[in-house]
């Protein structure tokens, strides 16, 4: 192994335990399935010990979208201007049987899965889950983002983003 | 309805009381739009003929003995796998105030056209329960102000409770409104 990639690689560990440890969620609650996720956040239960203990209530300083409860059709467009709201890297927690599949709710109003509208990473399924599978589930996500290839922009990539960015603006 | 269940429903006339004196009033006022009528432990309920609905709910709000004020449920029911005819069926739930009574008003509409006048302008709160009926069965109200849907967004197709609307029917997700 050259130096060069021995550093990279060193670069990507590090960065990926750095972003691990310091998920800030944007919850998307909208049903019952919320109350299980104030049981998780709370002491008893304490995600803080994850490193996820900071909700942020606005999509453009999250990293992880807690999609919590059933979602509409109605909801759907919202539920993905949300997520399009976020900056990379972010990833997309299915939290509950409702947001995994649509659940019982085999009806015309809910969305069959929220894999139908944005992408998914975790689905942690459960009617509500426990909090010790929602846990369970967050460790899986932390192994997922430590393992994956940890995408840092280039400066010249940085750049254009930038001016594309403040071309919206 | 048969002449003959007619009959039967007219032997059947319940007394006017004291107390609950909705039906015998409507029978005396308003003898051939009540379609039928019957009373079950203080639960009155009467199905009346669609084009008398207005005068008899104004009758029910505006007499003194009876003053209907609120309106307190109005919903329909789609008869369609029960094999009842006509196949809807607007359901109006009255409460007195100040008399602490109660009535269920039952109006049959046909399939081919299921439209019925609306109770706006004799209660606000119609407004937007026969919207939400506009949505769920496909129920026209007429002289409704602004007969939109009220739960489903405007680009869905069809009337999710009717029950020939097919249960796994899935209509594309639109754009956001802003
Ligand atoms: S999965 Fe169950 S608890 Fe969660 S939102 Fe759906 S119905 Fe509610």
């Amino acid at each position: 192994m050259g130096v060069g990639e021995f550093i990279t690689s060193k670069l990507d560990h590090a960065v990926g335990w750095a972003r691990k440890y310091s998920i800030f969620q944007y919850p998307f609650i909208t049903a019952c399935c919320g109350m299980e996720y104030m049981g998780v956040a709370c002491s008893h239960y304490d995600i803080d010990r994850f490193g996820a203990g900071f909700p942020r209530f606005t999509p453009r300083q999250s990293d992880v979208l807690f999609v919590v409860g059933t979602i509409s059709h109605k909801m759907a467009p919202v539920l993905k201007t949300i997520y399009e709201q976020m900056c990379e890297p972010k990833w997309v927690v299915a939290f509950g049987v409702c947001t995994c599949t649509g659940g019982f709710y085999d009806n015309y109003s809910t969305v069959q899965g929220i894999d139908t509208v944005i992408p998914v990473d975790l689905y942690i399924p459960g009617c509500p889950p426990r909090p010790e599978s929602v846990l369970d589930g967050l460790m899986l996500l932390q192994e997922k983002i430590q393992n994956q290839k940890q995408e840092i922009l280039p400066k010249a990539k940085w750049r254009e983003t930038q001016s594309s960015v403040s071309r919206l603006l | 309805m048969s002449p003959e269940q007619q009959n039967n429903a007219q032997a059947q006339l319940p007394q006017v009381d004291g107390e609950r004196p909705a039906l015998g009033r409507l029978h005396q006022q308003f003898p051939e739009a009540i379609l039928a009528s019957h009373s079950y432990r203080g639960d009155d309920t009467i199905s009346v003929a669609g084009d008398s609905l207005l005068p008899i709910m104004q009758f029910l709000r505006e007499t003194p003995e009876l003053s209907f004020e609120t309106l307190m449920d109005l919903t329909a029911v789609d008869y369609l796998k029960m094999g009842k005819s006509p196949r809807f069926e607007v359901v109006y739930h009255l409460y007195s105030l100040t008399h602490n009574h109660r009535l269920r008003v039952k109006v049959p509409l046909p399939e081919d056209l299921p439209e019925v006048d609306s109770l706006t302008s004799l209660w606000k709160i119609a407004d937007w329960y026969e919207r939400e009926v506009w949505d769920m069965f496909g129920i026209k109200f007429r002289g409704h102000p602004d007969l939109r849907r009220l739960l489903m967004y405007e680009e869905f197709e069809g009337h999710p409770l009717r029950k020939d609307y097919p249960k796994s029917r899935r209509q594309p997700i639109v754009a956001q409104r802003t």
